[in-house]
């Protein structure tokens, strides 16, 4: 039970690392849309006893991060006509390097929390760590506003992730509000890219520092 | 008596055996390309043609230049002795010998670079530095790889140290090490072992200027220290010295093939990587190493 747990978050953190890696946008929508499908199975591992709720908050989760957030994303390079190398503020042997930091950093530092006995041999609490700061730094690092939409999403798949340790008292409306926020801002962040790309022939997010009035 | 007789066979089998897996390689290659191949003991029939044949030498190079090639074949020889095979233990076991293995490995390459700085060409210098530069992450990744195994059996010997499974972490071992395999022994995303290419050679530049003899040292060399890495990370992943001696030869002639398969499979599925691109896959070995050390040290302190 928690073996396979286990397995599935550190898959998880292997995935936002595989992120930091790519060179290609494509693949890192991939990377991030599979991370949030494999987080999204976990609720049904997590709970002992099966409840139609629980069900229906993984299959949203898989539904909204797995399929229609990658295809709006998706969308959005395609319609901007983007060129489809990520082009990164800090190269990729460095930001791998960080992130790997930040996962060792994270399972040092959980070890030093005082958490309750059922969570202390889980994985939950290094890999939401280390996928928040691997967010963090995906977010910093590139400079495509597609790519740092990801990084946005690899972050809120690591809060997610500490979500789950309160899943019996999260109640399923909050699950949902956050699911619908989630896919409001990436529908807000396609059109942005849109309009970014008419402006600026480019989604380089460090021209919008020379906006005037 | 026993021990001298132990250590001939096993000398023989080393020598016998390494050029065995080049022609393996090569045949998996010819097969998935559709094409015959040449003969799987071709390396054989090479390194007997190199022996017969005379040394053209430079004016401008020294003893260097042969003496290189000779003390790489026999440090990685040394090196091939301390590994151990299955439950009958190694050649040559003591405390920290994993330390040596490390140090032999690299006085190899230096010795070859060695030998080829010597010919005083500079497209020889510009192998060396592509091979050094190579070897310096790749290194970080072995070294990162005998800490785990340290770290998980408590011990600093090869002989007890690649006797136990590595248990949770054996997987990212197996991928460290295999990504380690591919960059030491100059095989495909880091080097194309049959290009000649002036721009594109890594290993193959460091050893043009040899021939006769040397060459075949270092051929011979090639592919020793490919059947070295490919038992190591065989003993590294797999419980040999639960099994008894037939079982754990049998086990570990199994697994090289099946490496041999997969290097030959990678070869022919993937392309070489561009130059730049080759320091974030040696990053990855490196990275999966220390995730295996990681999880080795968490195991250790529940």
């Amino acid at each position: 039970m928690s073996g396979a747990m286990n397995l599935l978050i550190g898959l998880a953190m292997g995935l936002s690392l595989l992120a930091l890696a790519s060179s290609r946008l494509p693949s890192v929508i991939r990377a991030a849309a599979f991370q949030g499908m494999i987080l999204g199975t976990l609720p049904l591992l997590l709970e002992e006893k099966f409840h139609w709720l629980v069900v229906a908050v993984a299959l949203g989760t898989i539904a909204v991060k797995g399929f229609i957030i990658p295809n709006l994303l998706r969308r959005a390079l395609r319609a901007a006509n983007i060129d489809r190398e990520v082009e990164p503020l800090l190269g990729f042997v460095p930001s791998l390097l960080l992130g790997a930091a930040a996962t060792i950093g994270a399972a040092a530092l959980a070890s030093e929390l005082p958490l309750r006995p059922e969570h202390a041999k889980s994985l939950l609490v290094p890999g939401a760590f280390a996928t928040v700061v691997c967010g963090f730094i995906l977010l910093i690092a590139r400079t495509k506003a597609i790519s740092q939409v990801c990084g946005y999403l690899i972050l809120e798949n690591g809060i997610y992730l500490f979500g789950l340790l309160l899943i019996n008292s999260t109640p399923l409306l909050v699950e949902a509000g956050i699911l619908l926020d989630l896919t409001v801002a990436v529908f807000v962040i396609g059109i942005i890219v849109d309009r970014i790309q008419r402006e600026f022939d480019t989604l380089d997010t460090r021209k919008l520092t020379s906006l005037r009035e | 008596m026993m021990t001298a007789l132990d250590i001939f066979l096993r000398l023989a089998a080393w020598l016998l055996l390494a050029p065995l897996l080049p022609g393996l390689i090569n045949k998996v290659k010819a097969w998935v390309a559709g094409r015959r191949g040449p003969p799987v003991l071709q390396l054989y029939f090479d390194l007997a043609k190199l022996w017969r044949k005379g040394v053209v030498l430079s004016t401008a190079v020294s003893p260097a230049h042969i003496i290189g090639p000779a003390v790489a074949w026999i440090a990685i020889l040394a090196a091939a002795l301390l590994l151990p095979v299955g439950p009958a233990g190694a050649a040559l076991s003591f405390r920290g010998d994993a330390l040596l293995f490390v140090y032999l490995l690299a006085f190899a390459r230096f010795s070859i670079a060695l030998a080829a700085l010597d010919t005083g060409s500079a497209f020889e210098g510009m192998g060396v530095a592509r091979e050094v530069s190579y070897a310096v992450l790749a290194e970080a990744a072995i070294i990162t790889a005998l800490l785990t195994l340290c770290v998980q059996s408590g011990s600093v010997s090869l002989a007890t140290m690649l006797a136990p499974a590595a248990g949770a972490g054996a997987a990212l071992l197996a991928a460290g090490l295999f990504g380690v395999l591919l960059a030491e022994n100059c095989r495909v995303p880091f080097d194309d072992p049959n290009t000649h290419l002036e721009l594109t050679m890594v290993h193959e530049a460091m050893v043009l200027d040899h021939s006769g003899p040397p060459l075949a040292a270092i051929l011979h060399g090639a592919a020793l220290k490919l059947l070295l890495f490919a038992v190591l990370l065989t003993e590294a992943v797999l419980p040999l010295g639960k099994l008894s001696l037939l079982q754990a030869i049998g086990a570990l002639g199994a697994a090289v093939l099946v490496i041999a398969v997969a290097v030959g499979l990678v070869e022919s599925l993937l392309a070489r990587l561009a130059f730049r691109r080759v320091p974030l896959l040696l990053t990855t070995a490196f990275l999966f190493c220390l995730f295996a050390l990681l999880v080795a040290w968490k195991g250790a302190t529940p």
